[in-house]
């Protein structure tokens, strides 16, 4: 492991590329929201009639809900019918050339090690034919059509494979669920299907690296990942570089669903623009992620890292219907300058010998505030279930906040439930101990954050870990002292 | 090596130092004793640099150089090593990790080359055993759950590798075992060179039986109140402080 030994900027005091703006197309929706608006924004993607249907019954379930208040966060209120519900996903890129673009964004790029192609594309600017991701991405698709596996948009799936879609939609997150769930499942924009056929181990982790074209899918993204029979599958969602987004409610909606010996692997890396340090402007991130165990010994295993964003509220859970099912949690969540995230998970353990995992690392520094929230309900069916929680904080500086709000629900006797919490602090000491053998105080509070958290960082794929490992490094600069 | 010149600082706005000299030539060991309180960790915790130390006059001078003007890790990366009294524990940080990093963050600042990992894991082996430390424990994190003894033998293997040109070590002995102490100063009498100082603050003269100073100073009241060869420890191990505290204060 090479720590980073340049000289670096105070990245948290670093503007974010401000003032873009994108030309108004003509196939953007003006704002609000009603019945029209949804069945515009079916028939813009040619969706069909059942698909139209399941819109049409989530808005209306939509209107009786009410907000939920009860996160660790707090925000303006959103008004929803300010907001704009459709744009064609082919927007033009906003500016010529990299020169255009905030250098300080250019130099956290460079930090991170991102490729000048994709810097482009993340800061909006015009792609060289050069970088002929289309092509990339066909050369991938071919690869993976030859296994059976499919692996495309969402709009794509309706279209082509409507009756899985029609099938495994909203049996995982039906559009009750909640709040944004509901809103999601009526408006949504797009996003990635994913299919693994019976016994098939995908041949390559699934990223949306591939789809970087694709990857404007607004605000309202909609995932779903079925894992057949005793397939495999790793999917990689994010990236560690700070993407630019003019949306600023996120409210995405992921579905897994694992069938009997299927393992479903989900990282994600989150670094959404964050705001400035007095919270202005930053992404509302208010994601409902879940994974239904369906099948007897399936497996599903989410995996975090989640550095951006002003408010973040999500909680990736498994539900352990089959038997011998394992549903695992490993999050990494961090807030600075006037962040805050409630998220955590829910262990739903409805099968005989389910069991499940979690381990959470919150990191706090400045004014940021982390909350873990973490349910483990153990059905009265569930014999013999296990579930270990092991949730840790870490606090950086004396403004910031850590809380810990463990829900355990146990209606079966058998079941062993442990719940392990720590609270440290990076103490002067530890940094004054790290600089006497010479360490920079950066280097020292990385190696120590990395230390904290390499646990969560094992459980990605070899490369994101090292992107992981770098991305905080860059997060945490200057919030020390 | 080092010199320091009519020294004085405070903590928390009380002087503890009070006009401290001394000078330091290269492969000398100094010792310095005195009662509890008398500035002894004070004066380490000056020279490598610790925040909340102000220095309110006097100078230091180490290889020719203003060492007050330089910041912690420099004074590190020039050579100066301080082995704790209570060294900190580093949950998470893997004790190799952490010593590569150190070596190479010094190796970095002087320009050299990072050491490579199998070069690196046959030195650290190689130091591990000159100092008797366990080598299951280079696995584990830096000092979390090491015993009193085990957190000072790793503090010396930590000389060890970095080969410090001014290594301090401050109350070294304290809590230690007779034998712990043997072979904590084992490690350290193995580190002597023409080209390395030492200065070994100690309370008691104990440790003095095992590494031999060229000299020995008596820090009392922030100030060096009697200076001498290694024959002032045994006096002080047989009289105490109190005979020199009294003639100081007549």
């Amino acid at each position: 492991m090479g720590l980073p030994n340049i000289e670096m900027e105070n990245f948290v005091e670093t503007e974010y590329a401000q003032g873009f703006v994108t030309e108004i197309e003509s196939d953007t929706l003006p704002p609000g929201l009603d019945e029209a608006v949804v069945r515009t924004i079916s028939e813009r993607k040619g969706e069909p009639p059942w698909m139209l249907e399941k819109r049409l019954t989530a808005y209306r379930h939509w209107l009786t809900m009410r907000e939920p208040n009860w996160a660790e966060v707090k925000h303006p209120p959103i008004n929803f019918q300010d907001i704009s519900y459709y744009s064609s996903p082919k927007k033009k890129p906003v500016l010529d050339d990299l020169d255009q673009v905030d250098p300080e964004l250019l130099a956290t790029y460079e930090k991170l090690g991102i490729p000048i192609e994709e810097q482009k594309a993340l800061a909006g600017v015009a792609v060289d034919a050069v970088f002929d991701s289309v092509s990339v991405a066909t050369t991938f698709r071919e690869s993976l059509a030859e296994a059976g596996v499919i692996f495309c948009s969402m709009s794509e799936a309706i279209r082509e494979y409507p009756e899985l879609v029609e099938q495994y939609l909203g049996s995982v997150v039906p559009h009750k669920d909640n709040f944004f769930a509901a809103l999601n499942s009526a408006v949504f924009s797009d996003g990635t299907f994913v299919f693994i056929p019976k016994d098939v181990k995908c041949p390559m982790e699934l990223s949306t690296y591939f789809r970087i074209n694709e990857a404007n899918t607004g605000q309202f993204e909609r995932t779903l990942i079925i894992a057949e029979e005793r397939s495999h599958v790793s999917y990689l969602e994010g990236c560690t570089a700070p993407m630019r987004d003019e949306n600023q409610l996120h409210a995405a909606v992921v579905e897994l669903v694992a069938l009997e010996d299927a393992r479903i692997k989900y990282s994600t890396v989150q670094n959404w623009y964050p705001g400035d340090n007095e919270g202005r402007g930053g992404i509302y991130n208010f994601v409902t992620k879940r994974g239904d165990c369906r099948g007897n010994r399936s497996h599903i295993s989410w995996t975090q890292v989640e550095t951006g964003s002003a408010v973040t509220w999500k909680y990736p859970s498994c539900i352990l219907r089959g038997k011998d099912t394992v549903g695992e949690f490993y999050s990494v969540a961090v807030t600075k300058g006037m962040q805050q995230a409630d998220t955590g998970t829910k262990m739903i353990h409805i099968g005989e010998n389910s069991r499940s995992t979690i381990v959470s690392k919150g990191i706090s520094a400045m004014h940021g505030s982390n909350a873990y929230r973490g349910l483990v309900r153990v059905a009265a069916k569930a014999e013999n279930a296990r579930n270990h929680t092991q949730c840790d904080s870490l606090l950086i500086g004396d403004r910031c906040a850590a809380h810990t709000f463990p829900y355990i629900e146990v209606k079966n006797p058998t079941a062993q439930v442990e719940h392990e919490a720590t609270t440290s602090k990076v103490s002067e000491d530890q940094l004054y101990y790290c600089r006497q053998r010479g360490l920079s105080e950066e280097d020292a509070v990385s190696m120590i954050i990395n230390g904290f958290c390499k646990e969560v960082f094992n459980e990605l794929p070899m490369e994101f870990a090292v992107e992981a490992q770098k991305l905080l490094a860059v997060s945490l600069e200057g919030a020390v002292g | 090596m080092l010199t320091i010149k009519n020294l004085t600082a405070n903590v928390d706005s009380k002087e503890i130092l009070r006009g401290v000299d001394l000078d330091v030539k290269a492969g000398e060991v100094h010792a310095i004793m005195g009662p509890n309180g008398s500035g002894k960790s004070t004066l380490a915790h000056i020279l490598s640099g610790r925040d909340g130390y102000e220095v309110t006059g006097g100078e230091i001078l180490y290889k020719g150089q203003d060492l007050l003007r330089l910041e912690t890790e420099e004074r590190a990366q020039q050579g100066i090593f301080l082995a704790m009294q209570y060294p900190v524990e580093l949950p998470g940080v893997n004790n190799m990790t952490f010593l590569r990093e150190s070596m190479n963050a010094i190796r970095r600042s002087r320009h050299e080359a990072e050491i490579d990992a199998v070069s690196f894991m046959k030195l650290v082996r190689e130091k591990a055993a000159s100092v008797k430390f366990d080598q299951k424990l280079l696995k584990r994190s830096v000092n979390a759950g090491f015993s009193g003894g085990e957190k000072k033998r790793n503090e010396i293997l930590q000389m060890a590798m970095l080969e410090p040109y001014l290594a301090i070590l401050d109350e070294t002995d304290s809590g230690l075992d007779i034998d712990a102490l043997r072979t904590v100063a084992d490690g350290v009498n193995l580190l002597r060179s023409p080209e390395r100082s030492m200065i070994v603050v100690t309370h008691y003269q104990r440790l003095l039986e095992y590494i031999e100073p060229d000299h020995v100073h008596v820090l009392a009241g922030g100030r060096i109140i009697r200076s001498g060869g290694k024959e002032l420890a045994l006096e002080l191990e047989a009289k105490g402080y109190g005979w020199l505290l009294e003639e100081a204060a007549a």
